[in-house]
């Protein structure tokens, strides 16, 4: 009998345990884990894939509230740099149903494929699209990027 | 059973766990950290204009702020408004200088970090903004060649050390100005090229140096902000940085469900953007489409930055080069508002159309639609508990 004791008392410790365990993963979890998000990668096909487009950050980082510089670099398939082209931006927070609080501009072409969108400013957190028009001799194509604060 | 007490400890260290759950999560905590003061930058140089951080032109703009000297018929200064004891605004739902306006008097801290100034963004900087109701009939009400004349009259001596020398007035008409009366208006079109730019030389520095005293004028610390610090470092909170509960739940709204922190984010709680929030008109005043009539105005203003008297290269310009310049969503659009120290100066909005926060959290709970355009603002489930302690939060931004 008494060894049935130790085992059942064994058991109810390791349960126990278990429930610590399980408390510690759950209280120490991050509290909201992001819902799956849009997709926010920095480097896509064109919507009729004519290109290969990336956009990135000139100086790294995104900073809530400041002007900042891109770099929205243009490839065809074969990996050429599209020169020449003609870039129109827009977008706005999906969430809330407004546009962008700046009107970004395409201001220069800093070769390679590469060209400068200045005045894009995020004034606040949540999920932001960009839409670019591209037209180049290749032909007109489209791309969004999602950039969540 | 010796190992009972070991169980009973685990037990006690769960259930204990459970209890010690904290307040706020990571991520309401990095809110928190976001709109606390400790979390604003120092105020970036104005290279726009050259006597910003000048301490004789911040001592003169002072004299000029309060000086009724500056307005048509001197009985009106900006701190006849922006009153320094107020907040430098005036309590009352629409600004009253020489005439009645048809805008809520904006309080002046933490000013020069606007990019935006007015309700509706109609001037690109402090400078220039300063220079805009000095015009206005119904705010001071002069013109700028009486204001030249004035200057060198009255404050020649302490203006020539600091700006270099008055031009030559002789021959200059006493009033005169592009905005001013029929007969302002036509000396103003007698005059030379170089006559007008001298004038506008002076009256842009009148305004330079009004704007190079209120970058002194700072948001103060509050409760709030001794409640975030304490948050922020694990600190036990002390006397009145210590929150009741209907303050925790007013912040955890503001951050969470009511979703006030959108627009109202930062340290400064605002985004400096331009939102149709359904804020109704007033019905004597005359029409006011916000924003969308402020572009061409700001794109006009011969002071804006990409104009002549702008000290400092164009690349200071982004605000003005990158503006939305149309879209129905500048449709009554208005500047978010900070909400440092707003609890103690009603009446709210553009126009002073609420007269207490009460009806200002009641008005986004309820979301009517605007009148000309789109709100933003969605309907929101809130109990008579969650708007008092959205009220109550607000408070702590003002003690």
């Amino acid at each position: 009998m008494a060894s049935l004791w130790r085992y059942l008392l064994a058991g109810l410790g390791l349960a126990a345990l278990l429930v610590g365990i399980l408390a510690v993963v759950y209280l120490t979890a991050p509290r909201s884990s992001q819902p799956a998000g849009p997709d926010v990668s920095r480097t896509k096909n064109t919507d009729n894939g004519l290109f290969v487009a990336s956009f990135l950050p000139e100086r790294g980082v995104v900073r809530q509230g400041e002007l900042e510089s891109w770099l929205l670099t243009l490839k065809t398939k074969a990996g050429a740099p599209v020169e020449g082209a003609a870039i129109a931006i827009s977008g706005g927070m999906p969430q809330h149903n407004h546009g962008l609080p700046t009107s970004p501009q395409a201001t220069d072409y800093l070769g390679d494929g590469r060209y400068r969108i200045e005045g894009v400013k995020f004034t606040m957190s949540g999920w932001w699209q960009l839409h670019f028009a591209i037209s180049a001799t290749a032909g007109s194509d489209t791309v969004l990027f999602n950039v969540v604060l | 059973m010796r190992h009972f007490p070991r169980f009973l400890a685990l037990l006690a260290a769960v259930v204990l766990a459970g209890c010690g759950k904290p307040d706020f999560s990571d991520a309401e905590k990095r809110t928190v950290a976001s709109l606390a003061l400790s979390a604003l930058p120092s105020l970036k140089p104005d290279t726009t204009n050259r006597f910003a951080d000048v301490p004789a032109a911040a001592a003169l703009g002072s004299t000029l702020f309060f000086d009724q000297g500056m307005s048509r018929d001197g009985t009106v200064s900006c701190s006849t408004c922006h009153k320094i004891d107020r907040q430098f605004q005036d309590d009352l739902p629409q600004a009253v200088g020489v005439g009645h306006t048809n805008r809520r008097t904006m309080p002046l801290a933490g000013v020069a970090r606007d990019p935006w100034f007015f309700w509706d963004g109609r001037r690109d900087s402090l400078w220039a903004q300063a220079l805009t109701p000095l015009e206005n009939p119904l705010e001071q009400a002069g013109n700028r060649t009486a204001y030249a004349h004035y200057m060198k009259a009255r404050f020649g001596e302490r203006y020539e050390r600091i700006f270099g020398p008055l031009p030559e007035f002789s021959g200059m008409p006493l009033n005169a100005s592009p905005l001013g009366n029929d007969a302002e208006k036509a000396a103003w079109n007698a005059m030379s090229g170089a006559q007008r730019d001298a004038i506008n030389g002076v009256y842009a520095n009148i305004g330079k140096a009004i704007a190079a005293f209120e970058r002194s004028i700072e948001p103060v610390p509050t409760r709030f902000d001794r409640f975030a610090l304490d948050l922020a470092t694990g600190a036990e909170a002390k006397g009145d940085a210590a929150f009741s509960q209907e303050e925790i739940l007013g912040l955890k709204l503001f951050i969470g469900k009511a979703n006030c922190v959108t627009c109202h984010n930062g340290p400064r709680f605002t985004d400096n953007s331009f939102h149709n929030t359904g804020v109704p008109p007033v019905a004597d005043l005359p029409p006011d489409r916000g924003r969308i009539d402020a572009v061409a105005q700001v794109e006009a203003d011969p002071f804006n930055c990409l104009g002549a008297y702008r000290d400092g290269d164009a690349r200071a310009c982004g605000e003005l080069r990158f503006m939305v310049k149309d879209g129905p969503q500048l449709m009554r659009a208005y500047k978010t508002p900070s909400l440092r120290g707003a609890a103690t100066r009603p009446p709210y909005m553009h126009a002073g159309q609420f007269s207490s926060l009460d009806e200002v959290v009641a008005h986004y709970a309820k979301a009517a639609p605007s009148v000309e355009g789109t709100s933003e603002v969605h309907p929101l489930e809130l109990s008579d508990r969650e708007r008092a302690a959205l009220v109550a939060f607000l408070k702590t931004l003002a003690e």
